[in-house]
């Protein structure tokens, strides 16, 4: 009789479910998978060495090239890292802003989740749906920072700039023509908080959209109920956090528990699964965006009611205005100064942890009180969980990988740094 | 929140005794600093404790010491910072231990204690060589295959010590020795104590 091994397989790291360039080394016994082996380290780009040679502000770009599916969040730790370094307070509108686009970052971040994860798995029409209301959201970070991703616009001390007042518009071009331009421009005759109000409004419809494509989707289910099951305490022992959490069954979010910004002043509530499989972990990333929904329209309403400075006028944290910096000798000593040698940070160390949409993200920042980080690390969500990879997917199919990579939500911006 | 930290810090006090060599609370953080003999032990107890809690190691970080403050740090070189969060108590650890050697840093593997540990003691170890006895599977995890050195390190140059380019010649990859300059644009500067602060100079 011909003798059975055992084959190993190399998944990756150009495979399309692979989400970026994880190289998965599988080995198989028959269609089971005996022991998973991810290789990460692909995508490095040494994010925290680069950090120590630059000064504290110019290392804000960096942070949105972490998790490049949820720019604003990375740069909100980072932000509170060096605020709590500093001491500062960053004005109340500042914080809604923060909240607001934290929020806006969620939905981002769980549409392309939902919608990829349906891809890989056979649901091949929801990424269409899902790229839809992205391209929205991605407008909104595009009117307020001018990049539609690499945002920047989280800085120490607030926010760059206030909301503004009016929406960039389609033009007529040859593709477009007079009819279809007002259409696509309905919305977006008024301000910025008019057109995310707009949003609002069609998101609920949105998602109910989704959830009829996918939840009771039989197709759907069979590749998603019972696969991946953690435990909680499991999940715990292996650093979960965040809907990998909360789908075990575990009410743990940061923004409730340890409130930051303006969370303990918004209503919302935490979904939290039963069985811990990936089923569940996708109804929660569902119902989290509904919840995000909820927090940006009382964002909204508060920003209209409340206008007011939007970063710190503590000129030695963020620069002054440019009037004043060319009507006022000592302003333009500080913007030159902020310009040159960048921010004095007092020595210590701080640990400054958010509720990403993959789960706590934090910055673990130690300065010896030069004008650049002595150290700076990046906790990413993804990280612990695809270190678990191998306890998750022992004893499953092989295609059941891909449904357990797309759950995980994995983006090697992130893990790799 | 002081009131729960300062509960916190008794306890930390009542339950670890001797091993607990210094205890700093700065900025709503906690901060304890444990010998490398006690690293694991301590580990162990802060999870088993259940006044304590702590179930759950969400990184570990190493650091670098040597450059401290244009290099006036007097003490031992590399130190592991391990934050912890109990979901019970609703609260946070930074839990740090210095390697005893600077040529031959060796702390404890927490992989016993918290699973969790098992990649982020891989990174430390690949980008400060901290290496963690006991751990199952030390590879390196982010560096290339067949990277020499450990790049977090203060010495390490951040260009690096090889490059890598396609030699038409041998028709493969090659690496060879870096041709960049390493430049700094803006110098890293250390102030006195008070001078950021608002109405001096």
């Amino acid at each position: 009789m011909a003798e059975i091994r055992n084959y190993t397989i190399n998944f990756g790291p150009q495979h399309p479910a692979a989400h970026g360039v994880l190289r998965l080394v599988l080995e198989l016994a028959g269609e089971v998978v005996e022991r998973a082996d991810p290789h990460i380290g692909l995508l490095h780009r040494g994010t925290e060495k680069l950090a120590e040679t630059r000064t504290w502000v110019q290392s804000v770009p960096y942070m949105d090239r972490l998790d490049y599916v949820s720019m604003m969040c990375n740069e909100h730790a980072y932000c509170m890292a060096i605020e709590r370094l500093l001491g500062i307070e960053v004005p109340e509108r500042a914080q809604y802003i923060r909240v607001m686009f934290d929020e806006i970052t969620r939905i981002l971040n769980h549409l392309m989740n939902i919608g990829t994860h349906g891809l890989d798995i056979g649901a091949m029409t929801m990424v269409l749906y899902t790229f839809r209301e992205r391209e929205d959201l991605m407008d909104a970070y595009e009117a307020v920072s001018g990049a539609r991703m690499h945002a920047a616009y989280y800085r120490p001390g607030g926010v760059y700039r206030d909301l503004p007042d009016r929406m960039p518009k389609y033009e007529v071009n040859r593709f477009k023509n007079e009819k279809t331009v007002r259409e696509l421009n309905a919305a977006r005759e008024g301000s910025l908080l008019d057109f995310l109000e707009d949003f609002t409004e069609r998101f609920s419809k949105c998602c109910d959209e989704y959830e009829n494509l996918l939840s009771d989707n039989r197709i759907w289910k069979q590749r998603t109920v019972g696969i991946g099951v953690v435990s909680p305490e499991q999940a715990l022992a292996l650093g979960f956090t965040g809907p990998m959490l909360r789908g075990s069954g575990i009410a743990w979010d940061v923004r409730k528990k340890q409130p930051y910004e303006v969370y303990d002043k918004v209503d919302f509530d935490i979904p939290v699964g039963k069985n811990g499989d990936c089923y569940d972990r996708y109804l929660c990333r569902m119902e989290e965006m509904r919840q995000s929904n909820r927090i940006i329209r009382q964002c909204i309403d508060w920003l209209r009611k409340n206008p007011g400075p939007v970063i710190t006028d503590n000129h030695k944290v963020a620069p002054p205005p440019r009037e004043k910096m060319k009507a006022n000798m000592e302003e333009l000593i500080h913007h030159f100064k902020l310009f040159t040698e960048g921010i004095h940070v007092p020595a210590g160390e701080v640990y400054a942890a958010i509720e990403h949409p993959k789960g706590e993200f934090g910055v673990y920042a130690v300065s010896d009180g030069a004008n650049k980080p002595y150290r700076l690390k990046m906790r990413a969500p993804g990280f612990a969980h695809l270190a678990a990879m191998d306890e998750l997917s022992r004893g499953h199919m092989i295609a059941d990988v891909v449904a357990i990579i797309g759950t995980m939500d994995i983006v090697f911006g992130e893990i790799d740094r | 929140m002081s009131a729960k930290l300062e509960r916190l810090s008794q306890t930390l006090r009542d339950v670890l005794g001797d091993a607990l060599l210094n205890l700093v609370t700065d900025r709503g953080e906690v901060t304890i600093e444990v010998a490398a003999a006690d690293y694991l032990r301590v580990a162990q107890t802060l999870r088993d404790t259940p006044e304590l809690g702590f179930e759950q190691l969400i990184d570990v970080s190493g650091v670098d010491y040597s450059a401290w403050a244009n290099g006036e740090w007097a003490g031992k070189r590399f130190a592991a910072a391990t934050h912890l969060l109990s979901v019970r108590h609703n609260w946070r650890l930074r839990l740090r231990a210095f390697a005893e050697d600077d040529e031959f840093p060796v702390l404890d593997s927490l992989v016993g204690v918290w699973p969790s540990a098992n990649w982020y003691e891989r990174e430390t170890f690949d980008l400060y060589g901290i290496l963690f006895s006991g751990h199952p599977d030390l590879r390196r995890i982010l560096t290339d295959y067949g990277f020499v050195g450990h790049p977090f390190r203060k010495d390490f140059p951040v260009s690096g010590h090889v490059e890598m380019r396609y030699d038409p010649e041998t028709g493969r990859v090659v690496y060879q020795p870096v041709t960049i300059e390493p430049r700094e644009n803006t110098p890293r500067i250390v102030r006195e104590e008070h001078y950021g602060d608002v109405g001096h100079g």
